[in-house]
C-alpha cells in the first residue's frame, strides 16, 4: 500500500491524468488563433479575453467528456474496500494493476469521486446542449408565426407560453418527472409532439428556399424526411425499426420536461425579435417580390436574429445543465447509480458537514461548466455588437 | 387603467383556472391513485379492492367532475349505505355524519382544503403554518438581495467598461452561474463543517466558542433565528438572484447614462454624484423593479432547495414532502397557492410598470 498523496501532489496527478484534454485544447485554441481573421463570429471570440475564457472552460468539459474512457482512474460505479468517505488523495488497500489512489476521494459508498465526476460529465453533455437545441426549434418554429403573421395566432400561442411560464419550474418537475408518470402516455405523447417540431422546422426551411427548383427540393426535403421521421420514430416512440434511436423511458422523461420548461422562453424571445425585424425594409422588399411568408420568416428575418439567439443559446444550455442539477438533487427521473452532478451532490449531501468532498467536486464542476457557458455568451454579445 | 386592470385579472383567472385543471389532472393520474389506495388501504391488497377502495372513495367519476367537486362548483358525492347511514366527500370534510347535514359543495372555494395523508392533519393549517416560515426567509432574502443587487447594478453601470465595471459584471455573472445547489453545499463546506473549511481553524485560533462558524442546519431557526443559523440559508437563495437583478440594473443604468438629459446635466456643470443620485437613480430602477417583481416565483425553486438543503420546515419543504409522499391533496393546495402567489407578482409587476413609466401606452 502507497503512502497517501499531499494536495500538491493530488493537482499534479490529476493534471497528468486529464492529459488527453489539454492536448487537444492545445490544438484547438492554436488553430482557431491562427485562423480566427477567417472564422466569423466563432474567431471574433478570441478577442475578447471574457469569451476565450469561458470558451476555454466549455471546451474544457467537452473535451473531458469526449476522452472519458481514458480519464478515469476507476470503474465509476465499482465499490472499493475500505475506501467508504475516503479522502482526497488516499491510497487503494489492494489497488493491483489499478490506479493506485483515489484523487478525489471516495464517496459514501465507496466509489471514486474523480472518475464519477467525469462519467458525470458526459451525462450532463449528453443532454443539455440537445435539449436547448429543440427547444430552439420549437421556439422559432412557433415564434416566427406568431410575430410575423400575429392576430389570433399570435394571441394563442402567447397564451400557452404565459400559461407555461406561470408555473413554477420546481413544481411542474415534481408533477411531470415522476414514477408514476413514465407509466402513463403523457411523457410519449408530449414528446410525440415536441419531436416532431425540429422535422418540421428543417422541412419549411428547406422547402421554402428551394421550392421553384423542384429536383433540388424534392432531394432535400426527403432526405431531411427520412432521416427525421427516422430519428423521431425512435426518440419519440422508441419504434426504430433499425434501433439506432433510442431514449429510456425516464431519460426520455427527463429530456421532455426540461424542454417543455425552456421552449416557451425561447417562443417569447424569437416573438419580440419578429416583432421588431418585420418593420424593416428588407422584409418589405421580400415582400413587394412577392415571397412566400414561410420565406421572408426562415430566410430574411431568422438569419437577421441569429446574434441574440446564438447568445441565448449558449446561456439556455447553462440554464438546462442547472435545471437537469436541480432534477438529479431531487432524485427526479435519473437512474439509481447514474454518476450525473445532480443526483451525486444529492447523495453527498447527508454527510456534508463531515466529508464536504463528494459533494463539492460535482458542484464545482457543474459551477464552472455553466460560467464557462455564461461567460461564452457575454463574449459573444459583446462581439457581435460591435459590427 | 381601470379596464387595463380587469382585463389583466380576466386573464388571470382564466390561467389559473387552466393552471389548476393541470395540476389536479397530473395529481390525479390513475397511477397516483392506486398509490394512494395502496398507502390508505394496505399495501397488499388486490386490483380488485383497490378498484372498489376507489370506488367507495368517489375517485371513479369522470375527471371533470372530481375537478369541480375539488373546486367547490359542483355538488360532492354522497352515497347511502344498506344500513342508512350517508357519507360523502362533504360529510367527510366537514366531519358530520347524520343525513343532510353536510353541506352542498364542498371546495377549495369553500374552504375544504381536504386533509394530509403526510402530515395527518388539515391541509389549510399545513400549508399556513408553513407559508409564515417561508415568509420570514423570503423577507430576509429579499433584504439582503435587493439592495446588493442594486448596488452593484448602479456601480457597474455607472461608468461603462471601466474596471469597476468588468469586475463587478464579471461576479454577477458568476453568481448566476452558482445554483443554490452549488453554493449551498460549498457554504456548508466552507463554514459550517466541523472537520474542514474555516470553522476548524477559527476553534484553533479560540476565535468561536462552538463547534462550527453558522449552522448547517436551519431547524432552530423556526424557534429563534439567529445571524448564525439563518445566514447562510439566506445567502444562499439571494445569490442566485442578485446576479440576474444586477445585470437587469446595470443594463438600465448604463442606457439612462447615455441619454440627453445626463448630458445636459453634466455640461451644466452637475456633479458626477449629484447626476447619479439624482438624474440617472429613479430613470433606472423602473426595469429592475418589475424583474425583481417576477423574480420572486423564480425564488420559488430556490426556497424548495435551500429548504431542502438546510431542513427549514417552510412552505418548499411541505411542497417536496408532498411530491415524494404522494400527499395528493396537499400537493394540490400547495400548488394552488405557488400559482397564485405568481399570477399576483406578475400582476403587480405589471401595474408598476404602468405606474412608474408614465410613457406606457397600454393597448
Amino acid at each position: 500500500m502507497l503512502d497517501a498523496l499531499t494536495w500538491p501532489q493530488i493537482f499534479a496527478a490529476l493534471a497528468l491524468q486529464l492529459w488527453p484534454v489539454w492536448l487537444a485544447m492545445v490544438v484547438l485554441f492554436a488553430a482557431s488563433i491562427s485562423f480566427k481573421r477567417s472564422l466569423g463570429l466563432y474567431g471574433k471570440l478570441f478577442d475578447s479575453k471574457v469569451g476565450m475564457v469561458g470558451f476555454a472552460l466549455v471546451i474544457f468539459w467537452v473535451f473531458t467528456a469526449l476522452f472519458a474512457d481514458m480519464i478515469v482512474t476507476h470503474d465509476p460505479l465499482a465499490q472499493f474496500s475500505g475506501m467508504r468517505n475516503a479522502v482526497p488523495g488516499s491510497a487503494l488497500r489492494d489497488p493491483g494493476d489499478g490506479y493506485p489512489h483515489f484523487l478525489l476521494g471516495g464517496d459514501a459508498l465507496a466509489r471514486d469521486v474523480f472518475s464519477r465526476m467525469v462519467m458525470g460529465s458526459r451525462e450532463v453533455l449528453r443532454i443539455a446542449p440537445f435539449a436547448a437545441m429543440i427547444s430552439f426549434m420549437i421556439g422559432i418554429s412557433l415564434g416566427l408565426p406568431a410575430g410575423y403573421i400575429g392576430g389570433k395566432l399570435d394571441t394563442g400561442l402567447t397564451f400557452v407560453a404565459n400559461l407555461v411560464l406561470a408555473f413554477p419550474v420546481i413544481l411542474l418537475f415534481f408533477l411531470l418527472v415522476a414514477p408514476e408518470i413514465q407509466n402513463t402516455a403523457i411523457p410519449r405523447v408530449m414528446a410525440g409532439v415536441l419531436f416532431l417540431m425540429p422535422v418540421l422546422f428543417f422541412t419549411l426551411l428547406l422547402n421554402a428556399r428551394y421550392f421553384t427548383q423542384p429536383m433540388k427540393r424534392n432531394l432535400y426535403v426527403g432526405v431531411v424526411l427520412l432521416v427525421g421521421l427516422w430519428a423521431y420514430s425512435g426518440l419519440a416512440f422508441n419504434a426504430d425499426p433499425l434501433g439506432f434511436w433510442g431514449m429510456s423511458p425516464n431519460l426520455l422523461n427527463v429530456f421532455v420536461a426540461v424542454v417543455f420548461v425552456n421552449a416557451p422562453t425561447v417562443f417569447r424571445i424569437v416573438r419580440g425579435i419578429t416583432l421588431d425585424i418585420k418593420t424593416r425594409d428588407y422584409v418589405a422588399a421580400a415582400q413587394t417580390r412577392g415571397e412566400g411568408p414561410w420565406y421572408i420568416m426562415l430566410w430574411e428575418i431568422l438569419p437577421n436574429a441569429r446574434g441574440p439567439l446564438i447568445v441565448d443559446f449558449c446561456l439556455r444550455i447553462g440554464y438546462t445543465t442547472i435545471l437537469l442539477g436541480t432534477l438529479g438533487f431531487f432524485g427526479l427521473g435519473v437512474a439509481p447509480e447514474s454518476p450525473d452532478w445532480g443526483s451525486t451532490i444529492n447523495q453527498g449531501r447527508r454527510l456534508l458537514t463531515a466529508f464536504p468532498h463528494a459533494a463539492l467536486a460535482p458542484a464545482l464542476a457543474l459551477m464552472s461548466l455553466v460560467l464557462g457557458l455564461n461567460l461564452l455568451a457575454d463574449g459573444l454579445r459583446e462581439e457581435s455588437l460591435k459590427d | 387603467m381601470l379596464l387595463f386592470l380587469a382585463r389583466r385579472i380576466g386573464v388571470m383567472l382564466v390561467t389559473a383556472l387552466c393552471l389548476t385543471f393541470v395540476v389536479f389532472y397530473l395529481t390525479n393520474l390513475p397511477a397516483k391513485l392506486e398509490t394512494l389506495a395502496k398507502t390508505q388501504a394496505g399495501s397488499r391488497i388486490s386490483d380488485a379492492e383497490v378498484a372498489s377502495w376507489l370506488d367507495r372513495n368517489g375517485y371513479n367519476q369522470p375527471m371533470l367532475t372530481r375537478y369541480g367537486e375539488w373546486l367547490g362548483v359542483a355538488p360532492g358525492w354522497t352515497r347511502e349505505d344498506a344500513d342508512g347511514s350517508v357519507t360523502g366527500r362533504c360529510y367527510r370534510l366537514a366531519d358530520v355524519s347524520e343525513p343532510g347535514a353536510a353541506p352542498n359543495r364542498c371546495g377549495l372555494i369553500q374552504g375544504y382544503w381536504g386533509n394530509s395523508t403526510r402530515f395527518r392533519a388539515d391541509v389549510a393549517d399545513v400549508i399556513s403554518a408553513r407559508l409564515g416560515a417561508t415568509g420570514i426567509l423570503m423577507l430576509w432574502v429579499l433584504i439582503v438581495m435587493v439592495p446588493m443587487a442594486l448596488m452593484v447594478g448602479v456601480l457597474a453601470g455607472m461608468r461603462e467598461g471601466s474596471r469597476t465595471d468588468r469586475s463587478l459584471s464579471t461576479f454577477a455573472i458568476a453568481s448566476t452561474a452558482t445554483p443554490e445547489y452549488v453554493s449551498g453545499v460549498v457554504f456548508i463546506a466552507l463554514l459550517a463543517s466541523s472537520t474542514v473549511g474555516l470553522s476548524p481553524l477559527l476553534v484553533n485560533w479560540g476565535v468561536i466558542d462552538g463547534p462550527v462558524l453558522f449552522q448547517g442546519n436551519a431547524r432552530s431557526a423556526l424557534e429563534k433565528i439567529t445571524f448564525w443559523n439563518f445566514f447562510l440559508p439566506v445567502m444562499t437563495i439571494a445569490l442566485y438572484g442578485m446576479g440576474y437583478v444586477a445585470r437587469i440594473t446595470r443594463a438600465s443604468m448604463t442606457e439612462v447614462m447615455t441619454q440627453q438629459y445626463i448630458r445636459t446635466a453634466r455640461l451644466k456643470g452637475v456633479s458626477f454624484r449629484n447626476i447619479v443620485l439624482r438624474h440617472a437613480l429613479r430613470n433606472a430602477l423602473i426595469a429592475p423593479f418589475t424583474v425583481i417583481m417576477l423574480q420572486i416565483p423564480w425564488l420559488l425553486n430556490g426556497v424548495v432547495i435551500v429548504e431542502v438543503l438546510f431542513s427549514y420546515p417552510g412552505f418548499g419543504w411541505v411542497l417536496f414532502e408532498a411530491a415524494a409522499n404522494n400527499d395528493i391533496e396537499l400537493l394540490l393546495a400547495a400548488s394552488v397557492v405557488a400559482v397564485v402567489v405568481v399570477l399576483i407578482t406578475q400582476l403587480i409587476s405589471d401595474i408598476g410598470y404602468v405606474y412608474l413609466n408614465p410613457r406606457i401606452r397600454i393597448s
